[in-house]
This record gives C-alpha cells, sequence and structure tokens, in this order.
C-alpha cells in the first residue's frame, strides 16, 4: 500500500452498546495502521460533523453498534456529507434494524421466521389493545419471547410463558422502543451466520453454560456462553444455514459484512431468521472476527476488504 | 489450538472447536467472573450531561487543594525517601496511629499494633475470602448487599446466602433461622458480610440491639462477622453506635475500614483489625498480592492527621451531605409516586428505593440514560437476581438542584411507566397503599432457573 488512506473510525456514541462498539473501534484503528492506513477514531456525539468537516478523511469505517450506527440515519448522514463509508446502505439497515420489517421481508419472501405478532405503545395507549393480547395464546401459544422491535442487543428480551407475565414482558420490551414484538418460542439450537462479501462464512453455534442465559452479558464477555465454530452440524443442513443467512442478506441488501441469527428449529429441522446486524460487533470476542479467522481470513485481511468494497460502491 | 483453514464455501467438514479465545487457559473461576449489563450501561453515564446519581463518589471537591499541596510537600521535603521506598506489608507505624485515632473516633479502642494497612477497604474484603473462603463455602450477606462485594466473592466461588433487611438493618432472627437451616444442610458459612452504619446500598442502620443480638450468634456459632464501616462518621443525625467489633471485644469480628469517604477513595487506603490467628492469614495473603500498600499515600495520610485539620474537614463534608440528603428525600416526596418506598438515611451516601414490582430498574435505567440520568438497578445488590424493582440512589456526588432535576426525571418514567402498564393490563393498578418496609427475603444463589433462557 502506497501512503495509505485517512479513515474515521467511527465508535462509542450513546448507544447501549457504546461499550462494545469502543472495543470494536479500536480494534479496527488498529489493524487500519497496520494495513498502512492512517486511521482516526472518533467517539460520536454532538460535535461530529463538524469532526469529520476538520478531518476530511478518505473514508468512514463505522464500528457504531446499535441504534447510532444500525438505524441507517448515521449512514443517511455521511450520504448527504459525501463521504463514502463502509457497511450497508440507509434503507437496507433501516430493513435490518427494525425485526417487524425484516420479518415481513423473510414471509414475503418464504425464509422460516418464527411467528409473531407485533404490538405498539399507541395500540396499547390509545386503541385499548390490552384486549387483543387473550388473542396471544391462540395464535402463537405459550410460551413465547417478548423483544423490543429496535434494538440491538438483548436488552429488553423477556421470556413470557403463560399469560399473567406478558404485560411485565411487554413493559420491559417497551423501555427500549415503542414497539414489542411477541414471538412464538422456537425450541432449538442457537446459530449466528456472519455473511462477508455476499458468501455465508463458518456457522458459529452459542449455547449457554450451564448457569447462565445467553444475553448481552454473554454476548459480549468471555466465559459465559460456549461458542464453537463451525458449528456441528451435518453437511446438508449446513448447507440449508448458510444459504438462509446469504438470502436473508440479499433480501435486506446487506452488503460487505452483516451478521444473520437464527435458531435451528428442532421440530421441523429448518433455520428460523431472528435477526440481522448490519454493524455486527468487532471485538476480539465477537462471533464475526472469530467466524472469519476459522474461515482462514485474519482480521487485517477483513478490514482491508471492507475498505476495498466501501471504494468500489462509493 | 489449530485454525482449520475453511473457505467461505464450505470444503466439507471440519473439527468444531471452543470459540472462546483462550478457553482452554482460564481457570474453573473466572466462569463465574463476568462482566454485566449494569456495566455496559454505565459506561453512558460517562457523559457529561448525565446527572449519575449512580456512583459512590464523595466530594473531593471539597477537599482543601493548598493543604494537600502542603502536606505533599512536607512527605517530598521530609521523607521522601521512605515514600518511595517499600514500606511493611502491615503498614506504616505513624499510619497505623492514625488509623487507631480514627477508630477512636468512631468509639473503638484499638492499638495501632493490631492494624493492618490495606490498599483499600475493598482488598480487606477480598483478604478475608482469601484467608477463609474455598469454592463452595457460604457467605451469609445482607440482601441487598453492597454492590462492590458480590464480584469479590463470587471471584472466590462461594456460594452467597442473603438475609433480608428492615429500617433496622440485617434482620437477625432471619439470620438465626438461615443459620440454623444452613446446619440442617450440613453447609457450614464462613462469615457474616455486613455493612451496619449508613449501609450500601439500603442507607439503613442496624439497632444497637441487633448489633448485641449478632455477635452473640457469631460467639455461639465461632463464626467470623466482617464488620465492613466505610460511613459511620458521615452521620447527619442521631446517635453514633458501636462498632461490633467493640461489642465482641475482638473475639469473632473482622473489622474493614477505609479513607475512601472520609478523605478521598484516589488514595486507595484502608485497613483491616481482626483476631491475632485471622489477622497472620490477612498479613500473608497482603504480602503475596500488594507486598505493602503505598507508603506515599500513607505519609500523606498521618500527615495529614498530624496536621488537625481532619476533623473539622470530616465536619465540613456531614454539613454538604447533609443538605444533599434532604435535597434528595425532598425530591422523593415531590416526584416519586405514593406507590414508591425509600429509606431515609440517617448518614452515608445512599437511599434506596423501591418501585412498584412491576417495574423492573434494568429497563428504567436504559430510558433514564436517554434522558440523560443514572442510577444503580437494586438487581446489583443481589446475586440471584432479586432487587428488580429497587434502585440505588446517591446524594453525595451532586448539587441539591442538580439532585433534584435528576429526581424529577426519574419520577416522570416511573409515572409513564405505570400508566403504561395500567394500560397493558386493560385497568390502572392498584398502586397506593402497598406495604414498604420488607426489602428481601432470604434468597440463595441458586442456579438460573431454565425458563429464563432467552431467545435471541
Amino acid at each position: 500500500m502506497s501512503d495509505g488512506l485517512s479513515v474515521a473510525v467511527l465508535k462509542g456514541g450513546r448507544s447501549l452498546e457504546r461499550q462494545v462498539s469502543l472495543a470494536s473501534g479500536e480494534r479496527v484503528e488498529h489493524s487500519l495502521a497496520r494495513i498502512g492506513h492512517r486511521p482516526a477514531g472518533i467517539d460520536v456525539g454532538a460535535d461530529l460533523v463538524e469532526r469529520l468537516a476538520g478531518l476530511k478523511p478518505d473514508l468512514v469505517f463505522i464500528a457504531l453498534h446499535g441504534r447510532d450506527g444500525e438505524d441507517g440515519s448515521l449512514q443517511e448522514l455521511l450520504e448527504t456529507l459525501d463521504l463514502p463509508y463502509t457497511g450497508s446502505e440507509p434503507a437496507a439497515c433501516a430493513r435490518a434494524w427494525d425485526k417487524q420489517v425484516t420479518k415481513d421481508l423473510l414471509d414475503e419472501a418464504g425464509i422460516g421466521t418464527p411467528r409473531a405478532l407485533s404490538f405498539s405503545e399507541t395500540a396499547l395507549r390509545e386503541f385499548g389493545g390490552a384486549q387483543a393480547l387473550a388473542r396471544v395464546d391462540e395464535k402463537l401459544g405459550f410460551p413465547v419471547v417478548v423483544k423490543p422491535c429496535r434494538q440491538g442487543s438483548a436488552l429488553g428480551v423477556r421470556f413470557a410463558s403463560g399469560p399473567d407475565e406478558l404485560p411485565e414482558a411487554l413493559l420491559s420490551a417497551f423501555s427500549y422502543c415503542e414497539r414489542a414484538l411477541i414471538e412464538e418460542f422456537v425450541p432449538g439450537r442457537e446459530l449466528a451466520v456472519p455473511v462477508f462479501g455476499g458468501e455465508a462464512l463458518p456457522v458459529v453455534e452459542a449455547r449457554p453454560t450451564e448457569d447462565t442465559f445467553y444475553d448481552f452479558d454473554a454476548r459480549y464477555t468471555i466465559g459465559s456462553a460456549e461458542l464453537s465454530c463451525p458449528a456441528d452440524l451435518d453437511e446438508a443442513t449446513t448447507a440449508r444455514v448458510r444459504e438462509t443467512a446469504e438470502r436473508t442478506v440479499e433480501l435486506l441488501g446487506l452488503r460487505s459484512f452483516a451478521r444473520v441469527d437464527m435458531l435451528l428449529d428442532e421440530r421441523d429441522g429448518e433455520p428460523k431468521v431472528l435477526e440481522a446486524d448490519a454493524v455486527p460487533g468487532l471485538t476480539d470476542t465477537s462471533l464475526l472476527p472469530q467466524s472469519i479467522e476459522a474461515a482462514g481470513i485474519g482480521f487485517d485481511e477483513f478490514v482491508g476488504r471492507v475498505v476495498d468494497a466501501a471504494l468500489a460502491t462509493a | 489450538m489449530t485454525l482449520e483453514k475453511q473457505g467461505a464455501g464450505g470444503e466439507g467438514p471440519s473439527p468444531s472447536r471452543d470459540l472462546r479465545r483462550y478457553a482452554a487457559l482460564f481457570a474453573s473461576r473466572t466462569r463465574v467472573m463476568t462482566s454485566s449489563v449494569m456495566r455496559d450501561l454505565m459506561a453512558i453515564t460517562e457523559h457529561p450531561e448525565v446527572i449519575s446519581l449512580a456512583g459512590g463518589l464523595p466530594d473531593t471537591a471539597s477537599f482543601p487543594g493548598e493543604e494537600m499541596a502542603r502536606v505533599m510537600g512536607q512527605v517530598a521535603r521530609e521523607n521522601s525517601a521512605r515514600a518511595l521506598q517499600y514500606g511493611p506489608t502491615d503498614g506504616l507505624a505513624s499510619t497505623r496511629e492514625a488509623i487507631a485515632q480514627v477508630m477512636a473516633w468512631q468509639g473503638a479502642s484499638v492499638e495501632p499494633g493490631d492494624v493492618l494497612v490495606t490498599t483499600g477497604g475493598q482488598q480487606a474484603i477480598d483478604l478475608v475470602c482469601k484467608a477463609l473462603i474455598d469454592p463452595g463455602d457460604v457467605i451469609v450477606a445482607e440482601g441487598p448487599t453492597y454492590p462492590g462485594a458480590v464480584p469479590t466473592f463470587t471471584a472466590y466461588q462461594a456460594d452467597v446466602v442473603q438475609v433480608g433487611m428492615d429500617d433496622d438493618g440485617m434482620k437477625v432472627d432471619e439470620l438465626a433461622e438461615t443459620l440454623e437451616r444452613l446446619e440442617r444442610e450440613g453447609r457450614r458459612p464462613k462469615f457474616i458480610y455486613t455493612v451496619p452504619t449508613f449501609q450500601n446500598p439500603a442507607g439503613v442502620t442496624m439497632s444497637l440491639e441487633r448489633r448485641r443480638r449478632l455477635v452473640e450468634i457469631a460467639n455461639e456459632r465461632e463464626l467470623i462477622v466482617l464488620e465492613d464501616e466505610p460511613y459511620s462518621l458521615l452521620r447527619y443525625e442521631g446517635t453514633a453506635l458501636p462498632t461490633l467489633l467493640e461489642l465482641d471485644g475482638g473475639r469473632f469480628v473482622v473489622h474493614a475500614g477505609t479513607f475512601s469517604k472520609m478523605l478521598a477513595p484516589g488514595l486507595r487506603l484502608g485497613w483491616a483489625i481482626a483476631p491475632r490467628p485471622v489477622m497472620e492469614k490477612l498479613v500473608l495473603g497482603a504480602q503475596s498480592t500488594t507486598l505493602c500498600p503505598s507508603p506515599f499515600t500513607q505519609l500523606f495520610v498521618s500527615g495529614y492527621m498530624a496536621s488537625g485539620q481532619w476533623p473539622a474537614y470530616i465536619e465540613e463534608l456531614r454539613g454538604i451531605y447533609r443538605t444533599r440528603r434532604d435535597a434528595m428525600l425532598a425530591a422523593l416526596e415531590a416526584h416519586f409516586p405514593p406507590s414508591a418506598t425509600w429509606t431515609r438515611p440517617q448518614g452515608g451516601l445512599f437511599v434506596w428505593a423501591t418501585l412498584p414490582d412491576f417495574i423492573d430498574t434494568t429497563d428504567l435505567l436504559a430510558l433514564a440514560l436517554s434522558a440523560n440520568v443514572a442510577f444503580v438497578p437494586g438487581r446489583a445488590a443481589f446475586v440471584n437476581g432479586d432487587g428488580a424493582s429497587s434502585m440505588r440512589l446517591n446524594f453525595s456526588a451532586s448539587e441539591p438542584e442538580t439532585i433534584d432535576e435528576g429526581v424529577r426525571r426519574i419520577g416522570a418514567l416511573v409515572a409513564e411507566q405505570v400508566d403504561l402498564f395500567g394500560a397493558i393490563t386493560g385497568s390502572f393498578p392498584a398502586v397506593a397503599g402497598e406495604e414498604p418496609g420488607e426489602m428481601a427475603e432470604v434468597v440463595e444463589l441458586p442456579r438460573r432457573d431454565q425458563e429464563q433462557r432467552r431467545q435471541g
């Protein structure tokens, strides 16, 4: 590489995944420097546009997780500023960020996803929606999983084993988003499939250890969940799981790199997509970097290719 | 560990491997040493626009800088060689004398030679665990307990059993029943951990009667009581009570103290006073971790003690904190719903507030952070997920107006949650007139319920 590019690495911010994002960003900065670029880390705040104007970067690397980096608004802003950036375009981010939108698209495309109902605060506050909650049992059957429609981590995700546990679970989900998703409980193995350049990488399986459950803590903490890669699946299942991930990414219009989380439904053996992550974690313990490593791609090579892809599409 | 080279398209199966880096190297105790949701949420409180009622920070801004410069200058001029050299493991004589003086202010008569200087009160807790706890041993603690002690206990793979509290501190009758039950189950606790005065996080103080009873129980059962006493000099009303150390006469009580709240946490200096055989183990434990507490900060402490200004400074802190506590209690009265309850501490740094049980304060914290205000969710003070509808509020680190504004914002969010819960349940919950008082039942550290496993 000649004199390298000036790359602004956006990280931190105000989202609930701030800490993870700071770690992702720092790792990307080190990698960029190793491959000959000139990274400048920016902890995103109210002065972002001003700082970008001062820095005049050749490229913006988005290592912001959660709402700040994944709902598409940051990408829109960068489009307006004519700054090339890594990852997906605004509309694709917005589709992936909203689990209900993702689910509707998956349904239309015939890709498996757990059945779900969604409730907004407005429906409950202003339309007497509480009465409709009685239909959850008939439509989905208990237990159900209640989650915020838009929230990057597992915060606000609750399990309700019966109707009496539904109100508190909804209240919890509404703390993160004004729309909550009530999803059928799908028994099965938890899989994460990173997709890079349109191709699925080795499948990661997350198994909660005996005394943890796989929530926000486990996702980012060494030692809370047992992660294995490639997941111990037969060849045909592996192929189906990977194809499902690739189709999901294509359907949502995500580009460069992303991660698709799914459950392998033990009832019919089919993958059921839970969500797609437009800016998955890039820390040492994140799933995507470990999967690319298992695929024989080094982190520096990955970062280099993400940079190249961003410049090619700019 | 070899990495199987595998293309994204997949060239056939390869052996699955544990993805946790270094997984094979970690000690088994690290399985319970995990980060927490709270810590990640707390990262957001760093932002200057956030009103943080979360930390346990003393108001070090009120400490006179000139006085600090004078004492530091004196240490540098007269004692630089000692300040910069290793020191004895149990601490410098002048510092141990200063600690004996502080203990005398608390009404306890202690020989300087019986004092072990530690790196903060936290090290005293760690050393007691190191000396007494084998994996699976029981520690009985208050519920709620000091959130910072929980990771220490779990790092030693202790089985933590919590006993409920009320306005008079730990319910010692319940403690006696719990000890009976543990004995029947063949589980012998090694020590009882308590913060008897202005407890963190509950703010309550153990009554004299209960103090006496606790010491009796410890003597009857030959159990150690770890008395963690960081706040007792910060009393804003009422009469000081004797320490457990004094009531027990030094037979079964290990006393942990700290300069963090009455002077400055940045000094990282605390102390332990223990029965001689226990003390010997604590000293050996300290030797293997820190060699000695920092002579530099020890000399600062003894120099400041010699200046004679300390009592006046503590009096000043009392005045500042009393005003702030009153501001917080007034703000809670004004802004929290009638269904909420809270403690009225006579000293210390914290108020413990409990909301209607359908509100989860970890989720409420996420909402609060978007309103630029923070607190510590109650779950941090329990080992088993209890305390979900409670919160710890700190009043020492903010100005009265800021406290009022912070509590107002939290109160508004709580009101919204109560209203929304009414809409969800189709009826407005009867939130008035609930029974206050109970802070927790006896709780233990069970495996997390399988049903709590989350999907997604």
